[in-house]
Order: structure tokens, then sequence, then C-alpha cells
């Protein structure tokens, strides 16, 4: 399943990231390809968010390398870029947690400011633009015309003209995605988009995100809590704990790994562990975002503490 | 009128009959505050060589009645608004009405603006007032790309307006003349025009680098900070701003070469009309309608552009932008720039207006009337800086013709005094009934099918 060395899309290499005394990251090291789902799971707080964060250059890495390669053989450096570079130039889009939409602006709009560099040059920086030249009209009615492409894949094409503020839930965690692909992404790295949804909506999501990866040819980075979208969609699973990769393989791999099982539930007979996984599982799905903070402190992990 | 779904006639015989009450309620205020008022206000005994005599004052009864009546209405229009209509939270009903308001109100105030010196009956004063408007709508809505699309607090938005008045006044005076000859100076106003949005723009680049990882509170400070450094510096450095006393003797504006002056090679002389001192106010306010217009015209299609939708994502969420490669950097700075270009253009023509420019008139105040328009318009509304300008500047001058509050109030009282508290509690009053500003409701840029207005609950601030 994992390709290894030059054919992978992404190439992490010994990533470390210390907060003052705090080792967030010790030492990542794994590989995302192309045209594969890539799943990062692993309990609260074993530092999944802050991989995410590496990668796209909001937080800058103490130590190690995150090499890009585009299908034309063009390397980045990701750690070494600025935030907004990594998506203007890598081309890496990413979803947030704690859905950051522009809630004010239209959903149409919000997928047009996804589109701001290519739209940018059409305008020529602004100066030709304002004159509507021909060249930015034409690019303006294709980029209405990518959202809407975008819209109708996320299923929201109806609501185009509404705010986002006003989407549901659901609606607004797929306009997240949607919003990324306008960036005509290489990598798309989702964090929890399936928190908070309930089954069907987690389904669609599933079915978007499979549609995704096969139409698109792009790689998806998933972080999420939610086993049955990781089971159900991921190629390849990295299974982080405290910090530090714990497995790494197929599902079916990570699945019965004794260590994945010990780090989630500090038990090592399986059957216990399936019931517990199961439990703990229902529980994360059903709660909302804003409760995330409170289920870091459940007892999943203390668990495996004492053990 | 809550109820969305009545016929028109049901609405209409529904206004029409809350209109009847009104003016029934208005009018038995107005008898009851008569009554109550008379024998307190009306009757006034004082003595003559010993003897008590009465003086009757029901003109001054008849002035506070006409206060409790007005008062009253107030209190209907803006609170009250009748036992059926209290719509829940939302103000969903108002949607409709300012839609149609920037709609149908936008052309008409504009065939107003253009037709307003021809318009009979108005003089001087008016067009001179009328200027004054347009000086700050033009800054409210140059202001309002920095703060209402951008979400950057700036408190010191007058440096830049004064800015482009010493660019004006130091080039028109001293520059132009000594590099050109004297000849250059009729047309110095138009040359100087765009150097001093330049060197505005390049002053709020300047501003911008230090203060573009601040946010909120400490945005606001630092940016009230250069305002008063740039004010500060004017009087200080004497040798090259005049200090305190300023620059005087400011070239006036020519019809395009054409001086406005009385006999040969003058405007009127050209043209063969009577000589007339108002045809210089009239070509000042054409001049200023002119620029206005502009900066409405630039910030309309620049919120289309994808400069202007970067500024309002930046407002909404400035994390999101820079996941979707926007540079935040440049954006904020454009706004900056942008917004000081086109002070730096009202403060060229505040000084070919005045003739004379001192650091008077670039105080805080200024920067604090400017911030005031756009937040009670409504946070980038285009139509809502008209509406604040007009009630802002328009109520300021109003007290200067309440003369006849002089006749009922104590000797010594001049209602002119009193103008900055009446219209601080002016602010207080729309800010506690309007906390959005006039108009809450925005235009998105794009639309798929019909353009949806959103309400500006959903909007966001901006955070510095």
């Amino acid at each position: 399943m994992t390709i290894a060395g030059q054919d992978a899309l992404l190439r992490v290499e010994h990533l470390t990231m210390r907060f003052g005394g705090l080792t967030a990251i010790g030492d990542l090291s794994f590989t995302a390809a192309r045209n594969e789902i890539t799943a990062i799971i692993g309990p609260n707080g074993a530092g999944k968010t802050t991989v995410f964060n590496c990668l796209t250059g909001f937080y800058k890495p103490t130590e190690g390398s995150v090499i890009l390669t585009h299908g034309d053989g063009k390397q980045f450096l990701l750690e070494r870029m600025d935030d907004f570079r990594i998506s203007q130039r890598a081309k890496v889009a990413r979803t947030f947690q704690n859905i950051r939409l522009f809630a004010g602006m239209s959903v149409l709009e919000n997928l047009m400011v996804a589109q701001h560099n290519t739209l940018m040059r059409a305008s020529g920086f602004t100066v030709t633009g304002i004159f509507n030249s021909p060249a930015y009209a034409r690019a303006n009615r294709e980029a209405i015309g990518f959202s809407e492409y975008w819209l109708e894949k996320a299923g929201l094409v109806d609501r185009a003209d509404d705010p986002a503020g006003e989407l549901s839930y659901g609606g607004q965690r797929r306009l997240e995605i949607a919003r990324a692909m306008c960036t005509k992404p290489v990598m798309l790295c989702l964090d929890e988009p399936a928190a908070g949804l309930n089954p069907r909506e987690s389904e669609d999501l599933n079915g978007l995100l499979l549609n995704i990866r096969q139409e698109q040819q792009i790689a998806i980075l998933l972080i999420e809590h939610d086993m049955s979208v990781v089971m159900g969609i991921s190629d390849h699973i990295v299974v982080l704990d405290y910090g530090e990769k714990i497995s790494d393989g197929s599902p079916a791999e990570v699945r019965n790994d004794p260590a994945v099982i010990r780090a989630y539930l500090g038990v090592e007979d399986e059957e216990e562990a399936e019931a517990v996984v199961e439990r703990a599982v229902a529980a994360v799905a059903k709660k909302p975002a804003g409760q995330k903070m409170a289920a870091k402190k459940s007892p999943t992990r203390k668990k495996g503490v004492r053990k | 009128m809550a109820a969305a779904p009545k016929s028109n006639d049901a609405v209409i015989e529904a206004r029409s009959l809350r209109i009847a009450a009104i003016a029934k309620d208005v009018l038995f205020t107005a008898i009851l505050a008569f009554v109550v008022l008379g024998p307190i206000l009306g009757l006034k005994t004082f003595s003559i060589s010993g003897s008590l005599a009465l003086e009757q004052r029901w003109g001054l009864v008849a002035v506070f009645a006409a206060i409790a009546a007005g008062g009253r209405l107030a209190y209907h229009l803006l609170v009250w608004k009748g036992p059926q209509a209290r719509p829940s939270k939302a103000a969903t009903a108002s949607a409709l009405p300012v839609m149609n308001f920037g709609k149908y109100i936008a052309p008409a105030l504009l065939i107003l603006a253009i037709a307003l010196p021809f318009i009979p009956g108005v003089d001087r004063r008016i067009v001179d007032l009328a200027i004054l408007i347009l000086t700050y709508i033009m800054l409210g809505w140059g202001l309002n790309i920095v703060v209402g699309l951008a979400g950057l607090l700036d408190l010191g938005y007058v440096a830049f307006y004064a800015v482009g008045a010493y660019a004006y006044a130091l080039l028109a005076t001293i520059y132009l003349p000594a590099w050109f000859g004297d000849g250059i100076v009729p047309w110095a106003f138009f040359i100087t025009l765009p150097i001093a949005g330049i060197l505005a723009a390049l002053w709020g680049v300047i501003l911008g680098f230090p203060v573009l990882r601040l946010r909120g509170d400490y945005l606001a400070i630092v940016t009230l900070a250069f305002g008063e450094i740039v004010r500060v510096v004017l009087i200080n450095w004497s040798d090259f701003t005049g200090g305190p006393a300023g620059i005087g003797a400011i070239p006036r504006p020519s019809f395009f070469g054409l001086p406005f002056i009385e006999g040969e090679g003058g405007f009127a002389a050209y043209f063969g009309l009577d000589f007339k001192p108002i045809h210089r106010i009239i070509f000042l306010y054409y001049v200023i309608l002119v620029l206005a217009l502009f900066t409405n015209f630039v910030t309309m299609r620049l919120r289309r552009l994808p400069v202007g939708r970067a500024w309002e994502a930046l407002r909404e969420d400035e994390i999101a932008c820079r996941s979707l490669g926007i540079n935040t950097t440049s954006t904020k700075l454009t706004a900056f720039a942008i917004g000081a270009m086109f002070a730096g253009f009202a403060g060229s023509f505040f000084a070919t207006r005045q003739g004379f420019v001192s650091p008077e008139s670039f105080v805080f105040l200024e920067s604090f009337i400017v911030l005031a328009i756009v937040v009670l318009g409504g946070l980038g509304s285009q139509i809502g800086v008209v509406v604040a300008a007009i009630v802002i500047i328009g109520s300021f001058e109003v007290f200067r013709e309440m003369n006849f509050l002089k006749a009922v109030m104590p000797a010594g009282f001049d209602p002119v005094q009193y103008r900055m508290l009446a219209v601080g509690v002016a602010l207080v009053l729309i800010m506690r009934w309007k906390p959005r500003g006039f108009v809450t409701r925005r235009e998105p840029s794009v639309a798929l099918k019909e353009k949806k207005a959103i309400p500006t609950d959903l909007v966001a601030e901006g955070h510095g």
C-alpha cells in the first residue's frame, strides 16, 4: 500500500515540533502517495493537528523536513515556506477543525476568494481589472463556472447566493472542502471533516472524498476520529500517540496492530478492545466541535496510561 | 407589516391606521403638555413698585409643548412599533425598505447633487455646506475601504488628509512656481492632485508596515498615534511646513486655466457671463462631486475584483485567507494605500478650497467624525456613508440656524456651543437602536442567479 521513497507526493522526514519543553511531535516520518487517502489518527492530543499546521506552514517545525514533489518533478520544501505560499505555489489546501468560512460572504463569494491568485493575475493585479478588461471578464466567468462545478459536487448549488454562515453544519463542512478544492490543490489536508456530522451527512462526505480522489487525482490527508470514515475510505493510515508514530499501514494492518489497540484502549484482549473502540468512537462522533476541548479530558487515554 | 404574505392593500390600510393613531397620540401629548406646563411656565409673577403683576408667556409654553410632541413622535417612529409589529429579533421586515432605499434613493440623491447649484433659492451658504458634506462623504468612502471592507480600525485617517493638503499647499505655493515658473500656478491643482494622492498612498504604506501584525485595540492605538505624530511634525517643522501659522495664499483652482477673476482673461469674461464670486464656489462643488463619485466608482469596482474580495475575506477570517494562498501582507497594505490615496485627494481639495492650511485643521476630532460617519452608515455600505455624512455634518450646521432658541432660552445661550453635545447624544441613541449602522445589509459582490442581501449579523466587524 505505502509507496516508499521517491514516488511519494509528500515525504515527511524526522519532523519534530517542540513548544518550550513540550514535544508535540517527535521524529515523525511518513509518506503520502498520489491518488490515495492517507488518514492520520490517534487519541486526543496526539499531535495530529500540529502535524497539519507544520505541513501547511502555520507552524515552523523545530526539526525535520517536509518535501512535496509535484507530478512534473518540481520539489517544494514546505517547512521553509510561508503559509500562504504553500497554498499558492506548492498547492496544498487545508480545512480547519473549527470551520473557518467567510460567514458574512455568500457561498459563491467564498469559492471566488479561493481563486484569488488566478483572478489576481487575470485582473493585471487590479490595474487592468479596474477597467473590466476582456481578459478579466473572461477569467471571472470561468471562475464562476469552476465554482459552480464544485458547488454541484458539494451539493450546494441551490444555496450559492445564500450567506455561508446560514448553511447547516454539514453544508459548511462541505463548503469548506469545496473552497479548498477551488485553489486547485495537489494535496488536500482535511482536519476532522466528519466531526459533528450525523450518519447521513457523514456518508455524503465519504462519497465526496472518494469522488475527489478518483476524479481529481490528488492526495488527501485526513485527520479523523470517526472510525467509520477512516476505515471506510482510507488507503493508508498513520497512527500517532504522544507525537510519535506507533503504526503505519493499510486499514487492516492498523486495526490489528497491538500497539494501536494499546494506545487507544490500554487493553490487549481484542474482543474487549473492539467493544470499547465502538463506544469511544460513537461518543466522539456525537460530540459537536465546541466540545472538543472537553473531550480531551475523556478517559480513553487515561486507561492506557494506567495500564 | 410583520406577516409577509399580507396583501398590499392590507399593508397600506394598516399603515394609514397606524399613522392616524400616531397623529392622535402626538396631538394628545401636545395638549397635555400645554395644560400641564401652562400654569408653571406660562404665568410668571413679578413685582412692580411693591405690587404683584402677572406676565403671560404662552409662546414659551407652545415651544415646550411642541418639544414634548416631537419627542413623542420620535418615540413612536424609533422605539415603539405599535402593538402588532414587534419583530422577533432579526429585522427581516426592514430588509426590503433598505434594499429599495439603495436602489431608488441613490440615483435620486445623485440627480439632486448634480442639479443642486441651479435649484432656485440655493445660495452660496447651501453650496458651501454641500461642499463640506461632499468632502466628508469622500473621506468616509475612503475610510470605508480600510475600516468597512478590510476591517482594519484606523483612528489616524486625518493624517493622510493632512498629507494631501500640505502636498498641494507646498507644491502650489513654493515648488511648482520655482521649478516651472509662475505660469504653472493656474494648473497647480490638477497637476498636484495625483501627486498628493500618491504621496498619501505612500504614507499609507509607511503606516501599514509597522501595524501589519497588530489587531483590534492595538491597531487603533497605533493609528491614533500616527495621526498625532503627523500633526505634531506639521506644528514643529516650521522651516518646511510653516509651523502653527500654517501656509497661506494657496492658489485657488482655475477653470482649467481660466482663473475666477473679474475682467479680462477670467472665467466670466471668457464665457460672456457677468462676474459673480459664486462661480468659483460652484466650480469647487463640481470638483468635489467628481472626486467623490470617482472614489465611489473605484470602490464599487474594487469590491468586484479579487483584491476587494480579499479585503472582505480578510475582515471575515485572516487565517482562512492565508490557507487559501492570499498574501495578507500585501492585501492589508493595498487597503491602507488606497484608502489613504482618497484622503490625499480630499486633502488637496481642502487646501485649494480654503486657500490656507494649518495643523489646526487636522486634529483627532476630524478622524473621529469620519470614523463616526462610516460606523453610523453601516460598515462597508456606500449609501450609508452618504446618509450618515448628511446627518452628522448637516446637524452641526443646523445648530447655527437655531437662533429662535435664543429667544426662549436664558440670555447668553448660544446653540452653536451645544452642537457637539447634541451630536454626541444623537450618536449614542442611534447606536442604541441601530448598532450596526443605518444600512444593515451587505450586498454580495457576485451572484450565480440573483443577489441576495446578507444581514450584517453574519458579517464580521474585523479584528483590526
